[in-house]
């Protein structure tokens, strides 16, 4: 099917862009970054927005950098970015795994960082991440600024906190600390297609244990979100086998996954286990990559 | 409402005009005559309308004509010299890579930008990158060959 007919705007700056937002807002006006979830639902004629405000002319929005202990990644940041590490360290690597796993390459190189957290599709691998590792969103309109922590972001299946006059303008991301280790994996049953289950852990190993454990499952229920039963499995524990798969299996028990004909509730439950278990293994056994 | 949309595709400058609501893909086939450039799914799953647009490959029914205003597009029409087939066109045709060719252009598209790439894909991310794109006919093995055999010769040119 086509679109619906729409009016599109093409602000080139930042105010532009939040005064316009303000305007259309009440016209069904919505934001388009890469158009990737967008255009395919617009499409369908699942949305019908009344208004187009397009963010990728505006300068300065591409912005990725460290600032202090945060990894800032601005509204214009596609996926494609993350193919090679942009920063050093556990998480430069953690963002390149996951990278792999979001849609496909042509689909990567349009679609943008924040326009998954703004979708808020519950098989999204960076909201997991931003779940996960507590990520903050910054949402601007021309009422203001708000940080929003990503607990209170994340409201539902395709439901985020930010308002129909705000635009998501960067998210930050803490960096971990130096002897911090992080691994992922997902399931899905075609490559590049939204997966079943997925996990992300981090941990910091300290003296040969692991302390600060975040244990996060994502495609499972509405929103991804950490799973404390398996956390306090691991916290403080030294990291065995054993006990990744006694913590996989907490999580397993812990999740409501919803049962679906092609895939029961319990098929998702083995598939939370085996993730949990595997991204464990990977934060463990991973080598760090050199920066370019 | 139609707008002028002025688009640079293989070089040609095209003057338009359509709705903001028309995608790149439905400008290039309906108003530029372009229709090398197939649509098969029209919801970003299949890869067939596959064009490169400044450098990257990208779905051309996931991105509206007005936004792709000023930027370079290239599509199959623009992959042969003349009469000369481009290498990856020819590396298709001597390996068997495509049947009813309703998928080649986007893979044509896709694969060209790879192997152009100042940095070429390794193998691995090269099989990710052909897992874009859906084929129904030749179960994809010959279109890796042919996409690692033009890589070479394009860079034995
Ligand atoms: C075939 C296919 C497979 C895919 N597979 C995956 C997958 O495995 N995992 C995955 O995570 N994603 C997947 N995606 C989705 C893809 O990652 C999208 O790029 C992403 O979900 C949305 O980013 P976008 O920049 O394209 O946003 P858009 O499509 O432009 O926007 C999405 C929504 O967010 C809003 N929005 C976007 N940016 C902002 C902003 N800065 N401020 C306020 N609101 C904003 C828009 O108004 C819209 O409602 C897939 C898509 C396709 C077509
Ligand atoms: S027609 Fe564009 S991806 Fe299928
Ligand atoms: S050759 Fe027929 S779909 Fe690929």
């Amino acid at each position: 099917m086509k679109p619906v007919a729409f009016e599109y705007h093409s602000p080139h700056s930042l105010d532009e862009a939040l005064a316009t937002l303000a305007r259309v807002a009440p016209l069904e006006g919505r934001v388009i970054a890469g158009g990737q979830s967008l255009v395919p639902a617009m499409a369908f004629r699942l949305v019908r927005p009344g208004h187009l405000v397009d963010i990728n002319g505006i300068a300065g929005l591409d912005h990725l950098r460290v600032e202090a202990d945060e990894l800032v990644i601005g509204a214009c940041v596609r996926h494609a970015i993350f193919h090679r590490p942009v920063v050093a360290g556990v998480l430069g690597r953690a963002l390149t795994d996951i990278a792999a796993h979001v849609a496909h390459y042509p689909i990567r190189m349009r679609g943008t960082f924040c326009g998954s957290l703004a979708q808020a599709d519950p098989a999204s691998e960076w909201c997991l991440l931003a779940m996960t590792l507590g990520a903050r969103m910054i949402v601007r309109s021309v009422r203001g600024e708000r940080s929003i922590p990503a607990h209170a972001f994340f409201q539902g299946v395709m439901s985020t906190d930010i308002q129909p006059d705000e635009l998501l303008t960067e998210v930050r991301i803490p960096l971990p600390h130096a002897q911090a280790r992080i691994g992922f994996d997902e399931f899905s049953r075609r490559r590049g297609d939204f997966a079943l289950a997925m996990a992300l852990v981090q941990f910091d190993l300290l003296d040969g244990r692991m302390k600060a454990v975040r244990v996060g499952v994502g495609a499972v229920e509405a929103t991804a979100r950490r799973i404390e039963a398996a956390e306090q499995t691991l916290e403080g524990g030294m990291p065995t086998m054993d006990r990744f798969q006694a913590a996989a299996r907490a999580a397993a028990q812990a999740v409501d996954p919803s049962d679906q004909p092609q895939v029961p509730a319990v098929y998702r439950r083995e598939l939370v286990e085996s993730c949990v278990r595997r991204a464990l293994e990977r934060a463990l056994s991973a080598t760090l990559p050199k920066l370019p | 409402m139609k707008q002028p949309i002025t688009l640079q595709v293989n070089q040609n400058t095209y003057d338009i005009e359509a709705e903001p609501r028309r995608t790149l893909a439905d400008a290039l086939r309906e108003d530029c005559g372009l229709t090398g450039t197939h649509l098969g799914c029209e919801h970003g799953v299949c890869g067939a309308c596959t064009v490169i647009v400044d450098g990257d490959p990208m779905r051309a029914c996931l991105m509206f004509a007005v936004q792709a205003e000023g930027r370079a597009i290239r599509t199959v029409e623009g992959l042969a010299a003349g009469a000369t087939l481009h290498p990856l066109q020819q590396a298709f045709i001597d390996h068997h890579a495509l049947q009813c060719g309703f998928c080649t252009a986007g893979f044509l598209m896709l694969a060209t930008s790879l192997i152009e790439r100042a940095d070429p894909p390794d193998d691995q991310e090269l099989l990710d990158a052909l897992s874009s794109n859906l084929c129904r006919c030749t179960g994809y093995k010959n279109i890796v060959n042919a996409v690692r055999a033009a890589s070479v010769a394009l860079r034995q040119r």
